[in-house]
C-alpha cells in the first residue's frame, strides 16, 4: 500500500447536492405517531367516541332532554321504559255505586253440601277498562254469600293460580267490583269466585280484559295537556322509565352524570397533578430527600383507603343523609396521589441521567426548570395512561360510597345512589337498577379500554402483549 | 431477611398508630360529642355521663386514655346498643367477614390462575377472546350490580327448579356463602386473570422455556413445571392488596345479602354515628389489612429468593 498522499481536492467542502438524500416519509412528532397508532386500535377509538358522547351528554344533556329530574309524577311510579305512548283521556272517575241485584234466596248454609256453588258466569266490564279503573259485573250465583275477585297477569292454570286477591264483596247482592289497584296498560285475567263462607266454588271462569292506558281530565290538566274526555293525548316520554317516586330516569341519569363524571374526572386530574409535582421533586433531588418523601407514599399505600374516605366525611361533620361532594373529592385527591408520585419519580430518576438533561444543566438550568421543562414533559405519555386508568377508579369509588349511603345523598342523584335506590325494587322494576348500572359500567369500561389503547400508543415500554 | 421483616413490621406499627390517631382526630373534629344526641339530658346528667366516659377531660388526656385502652385491646362500649362492647361486636361479626373473605379469595385466586392460564394456552383464539371479554366485564361492572343480579338469578333458579337450591340472602350454611363469596371475588378474579395472562405470555418468551423445549421436555411438563410456577409469582404479590379490596368490597356484598359481618356493621354504625364502633372497627380493619399486606410480602420473600436479595440490599 502506498502511503497516503493528499491531493488538492481532498479538503474542499463537498458541494451540496439537492435530492441526494430524500426523506422517505415525512417525520412525525410523538403525538402524531401516537394518534396514528391509537386510530388503528378500533376498541380504543370507539371508547374515545363513547367518552366524548358521555361528556357531551353531561354538558348539553339538560338542554336536549328538558324534563325536570326532580318532578314527581305519582301516577307513573316505576314505569318501565316507554316512548311516545298515547293515552285516552277519560272523565274523572266518580264513585261507582256498583251493580246490585235482589238478594237471591238464601240457601241455608249446609256444611255437608258438596259442589253446591256454580262457577260465576258472564263476567263483563262496565264502561271501558282503562288504567284508571276496571269495573266488573257478573251474574249472581245461587247460594253465594259473597264473591272473591282475583287478578292475574297470565291465564290461570289452576285454582291455585288465580293471582292477586283484590278483594271481596260484602254481600251476595253486590255483583260488581271496581279494581283501581296499580293498573298498567296490559292484559289482565280476572276471576270471580262465589263463596258461601265455608267453601268457594270449585270451578272458576276467567275473563281476559285488555286495559287501555288512560289519564283523567284533571291529570291531563295537571300536565298542561289540553284535552277533553275521549281525546287521545301523547304522554310525556320516559325512554328509561320512571323511578319509585315517578321521576324520569333519563333526566336523573343526566343529572347524576354531572356528579359522577365530575368526581370521576376532576379528582383524578387533581391527584395526578399533585402526584406529578411530588414525584418530580422527589425523583429529581434523590438521596435523603427522595427516601424521606417516598416513606410518606409507602405509608399512604398502606392506609385502608375506603375507611379513610368515610372518616373524612365524618371529619367534615357531614352526617348520614347529607351530600358531601367536596369532601369526597378532597379525600380522593389526598389519598390517591401516591401511585402517580411513584410513577413520576421512577420516570424522573431515569430521565435525570439522559444526555439532554445533562446538557441543559451544563447550560445553567435551575432544578425547577429542569423538572418542569424537561422531565415532566417527557413523562407525559405514562402520565396520561395513569390518568385514564385513574378515572374508572374514581368513578367506582364514588358509586361505591354513594351506594352504601356515604357519598351523595338524595335528592341529588348520582349513578351510585340511583343504583342503590334501584336495588330495592329490583324484582318488580329491574330497569331502575339496570340503567344507572349500565352507565357506570359503560363509563368504566370505555376509560379502561381507552387506557389500554393509550398505553399501547404512547408508551412503548409498557405496551401490553397482545 | 430478618432485617426486612423487622423493617416492614416497624412501618406497619407506625401505620396502625397513624390510623388510630387519624380516626381519633376525625372523631374529635366533629362538633359536639356522642352524648349530644341523647334525649334525656339535663346538664347534671350530661356532665356525669361525660365524666363516666372521660369526655370532660382535655383532648390530649382523652387521646392518651384512648391509646392506652387500644394497646390493651379494649375498644370501648358501643353507644347505639345496650350492654355491648365494641370488642364483642368485632368478636361476633369478624369471623363471618373473614370466612366470606377467605372463601372469595379462594375463588378469586383459583379462578384467576385457571382462566389466566387458559387464555395464555388459547392465545388469540376464541376461548381467549371470550374469557378476556368476561374479564373486562368483571372489571367494569360494580359489585353491587353483580350482587343484585345474582339475587335475581337465584330467585329465578329456585322458581324454575321448584326447590330452594340456594338462599337469596342470609348466612349460616355453606350454600348461603357460595354466591356472596363468588360475587365478592369476581373483580379480583378478573384482575388476576389479566395479570396471569400477561405473565404467562412473558414467561413463554423466556430463554429457559426455549431451553426446556430444546431438550425435549413434554409440553405438559413445561407448562406445569416451568411456565405456571414462574407465572404464579406476581399473582402472590397482588394478594395483599387483593385482601384489602375484598374486605372493603365486603361492605356492599354483606349489605346486599344481609350477611351479619363486620362490614355491614361498620356501614350501619356510620349511618348511626356510633363513634366508638366506628373508631374501633376502623382501627381493627386497618390493623388487619396492614398485617395481611405485610404477611403476604414476607411470604413472597420466602417463595421468591430474588426479593430477599433485593430487600437485604
Amino acid at each position: 500500500m502506498n502511503p497516503y498522499a493528499p491531493k488538492a481536492g481532498d479538503f474542499t467542502p463537498v458541494a451540496r447536492q439537492p435530492g441526494l438524500i430524500t426523506n422517505p416519509r415525512p417525520s412525525q412528532s410523538y403525538w402524531q405517531d401516537a394518534w396514528l397508532r391509537l386510530k388503528q386500535n378500533k376498541r380504543a377509538l370507539l371508547s374515545l367516541y363513547l367518552i366524548v358522547a358521555l361528556v357531551l351528554m353531561t354538558l348539553v344533556g339538560p338542554w336536549l332532554w328538558q324534563q325536570d329530574p326532580a318532578y314527581q309524577d305519582l301516577d307513573l311510579i316505576s314505569q318501565p321504559p316507554a316512548y311516545g305512548e298515547t293515552a285516552l283521556v277519560v272523565a274523572d272517575p266518580g264513585i261507582w255505586a256498583g251493580v246490585s241485584v235482589d238478594p237471591p234466596t238464601l240457601i241455608t248454609v249446609d256444611s255437608n253440601a258438596t259442589s253446591s256453588l256454580a262457577a260465576t258466569a258472564q263476567i263483563q266490564t262496565v264502561g271501558s277498562a282503562s288504567t284508571q279503573y276496571v269495573r266488573l259485573r257478573w251474574e249472581p250465583v245461587a247460594g253465594a254469600g259473597f264473591y272473591l275477585v282475583y287478578r292475574n297477569d297470565h291465564a290461570p292454570e289452576s285454582s291455585e293460580d288465580l293471582g292477586l286477591p283484590l278483594g271481596q264483596t260484602l254481600t251476595a247482592a253486590e255483583v260488581s267490583f271496581e279494581d283501581r289497584l296499580q293498573l298498567r296498560a296490559q292484559d289482565y285475567w280476572y276471576t270471580v269466585l262465589a263463596s258461601n263462607g265455608l267453601q268457594e266454588a270449585p270451578g272458576f271462569t276467567t275473563v281476559r280484559i285488555p286495559v287501555q292506558r288512560s289519564i283523567t281530565e284533571s291529570q291531563a290538566q295537571d300536565r298542561k295537556l289540553h284535552a277533553n274526555a275521549g281525546d287521545t293525548v301523547t304522554l310525556r316520554s320516559h325512554p328509561f322509565g320512571t323511578d319509585s317516586l315517578g321521576r324520569d330516569l333519563l333526566a336523573r341519569i343526566i343529572e347524576g352524570s354531572q356528579v359522577s363524571l365530575f368526581i370521576g374526572i376532576v379528582a383524578p386530574f387533581l391527584w395526578v397533578l399533585l402526584g406529578t409535582v411530588y414525584g418530580g421533586i422527589s425523583g429529581y433531588f434523590g438521596g435523603t430527600i427522595d427516601a424521606a418523601m417516598m416513606r410518606v407514599t409507602d405509608f399512604l399505600i398502606a392506609l385502608p383507603f375506603l375507611l379513610f374516605m368515610i372518616l373524612f366525611r365524618i371529619g367534615f361533620g357531614i352526617g348520614p343523609g347529607e351530600s358531601g361532594i367536596v369532601p369526597m373529592l378532597l379525600a380522593l385527591v389526598l389519598l390517591r396521589w401516591e401511585d402517580t408520585a411513584r410513577l413520576v419519580r421512577g420516570q424522573v430518576l431515569q430521565i435525570r441521567e439522559e444526555a439532554f438533561v445533562q446538557a441543559a444543566r451544563l447550560l445553567g438550568a435551575q432544578p425547577l426548570y429542569l423538572i418542569f421543562r424537561h422531565m415532566i414533559p417527557n413523562t407525559i405519555g405514562p402520565l396520561l395512561v395513569n390518568l385514564t386508568f385513574s378515572i374508572p377508579m374514581a368513578i367506582f369509588t364514588e358509586a361505591f360510597l354513594s351506594f352504601i349511603g356515604m357519598g351523595v345523598a338524595p335528592p341529588t342523584p348520582s349513578w351510585g345512589s340511583m343504583s342503590n335506590e334501584g336495588l330495592k325494587s329490583m324484582l318488580s322494576s329491574p330497569h331502575e337498577l339496570l340503567f344507572p348500572a349500565i352507565f357506570i359500567s359503560l363509563t368504566v369500561l370505555t376509560f379502561n379500554l381507552l387506557g389500554d389503547g393509550l398505553r399501547d400508543a404512547l408508551d412503548s415500554r409498557m405496551r401490553s402483549r397482545e | 431477611m430478618l432485617n426486612y421483616i423487622l423493617k416492614r413490621l416497624g412501618m406497619g406499627v407506625l401505620t396502625v398508630w397513624f390510623i388510630a390517631t387519624a380516626t381519633f382526630a376525625a372523631m374529635h373534629l366533629v362538633p359536639g360529642n356522642p352524648l349530644a344526641n341523647e334525649k334525656a339530658t339535663n346538664a347534671v346528667i350530661r356532665a356525669n355521663l361525660e365524666r363516666q366516659y372521660g369526655l370532660d377531660q382535655p383532648v390530649l388526656t382523652q387521646y392518651v386514655i384512648y391509646m392506652g385502652n387500644m394497646l390493651k385491646g379494649d375498644f370501648g362500649i358501643a353507644f347505639s346498643e345496650e350492654n355491648r362492647s365494641v370488642n364483642d361486636i368485632i368478636r361476633e361479626t369478624f369471623p363471618v367477614s373473614a370466612t366470606l373473605g377467605l372463601l372469595s379469595l379462594l375463588f378469586a385466586t383459583a379462578g384467576g390462575v385457571m382462566w389466566g392460564a387458559l387464555t395464555a394456552i388459547y392465545r388469540n383464539r376464541w376461548p381467549d377472546y371470550l374469557i378476556m371479554f368476561l374479564v373486562i366485564l368483571g372489571i367494569s361492572v360494580p359489585s353491587f350490580v353483580f350482587a343484585g343480579l345474582s339475587q335475581f338469578a337465584i330467585l329465578h333458579l329456585n322458581k324454575w327448579t321448584g326447590v330452594s337450591l340456594l338462599p337469596v340472602a342470609g348466612w349460616g350454611s355453606f350454600r348461603a356463602m357460595l354466591v356472596p363469596a363468588l360475587v365478592l371475588g369476581l373483580s379480583t378474579m378478573a384482575y388476576l386473570t389479566r395479570l396471569m395472562r400477561s405473565t404467562m405470555l412473558d414467561v413463554a418468551n423466556t430463554d429457559y422455556i426455549r431451553t426446556a423445549h430444546a431438550k425435549g421436555l413434554s409440553t405438559t411438563r413445561i407448562f406445569l413445571h416451568h411456565q405456571l410456577r414462574n407465572a404464579i409469582l406476581p399473582v402472590i404479590t397482588v394478594l395483599g392488596p387483593s385482601i384489602a379490596i375484598i374486605t372493603t368490597g365486603g361492605f356492599v356484598v354483606e349489605s346486599v345479602f344481609a350477611i351479619p359481618g363486620l362490614g355491614r356493621y361498620f356501614v350501619q354504625s356510620v349511618a348511626q354515628l356510633d363513634y366508638t364502633v366506628i373508631m374501633g372497627t376502623t382501627v381493627f380493619f386497618g390493623a388487619f389489612l396492614v398485617l395481611m399486606v405485610i404477611a403476604v410480602d414476607i411470604l413472597y420473600g420466602f417463595i421468591d429468593p430474588r426479593i430477599r436479595v433485593e430487600a437485604s440490599r
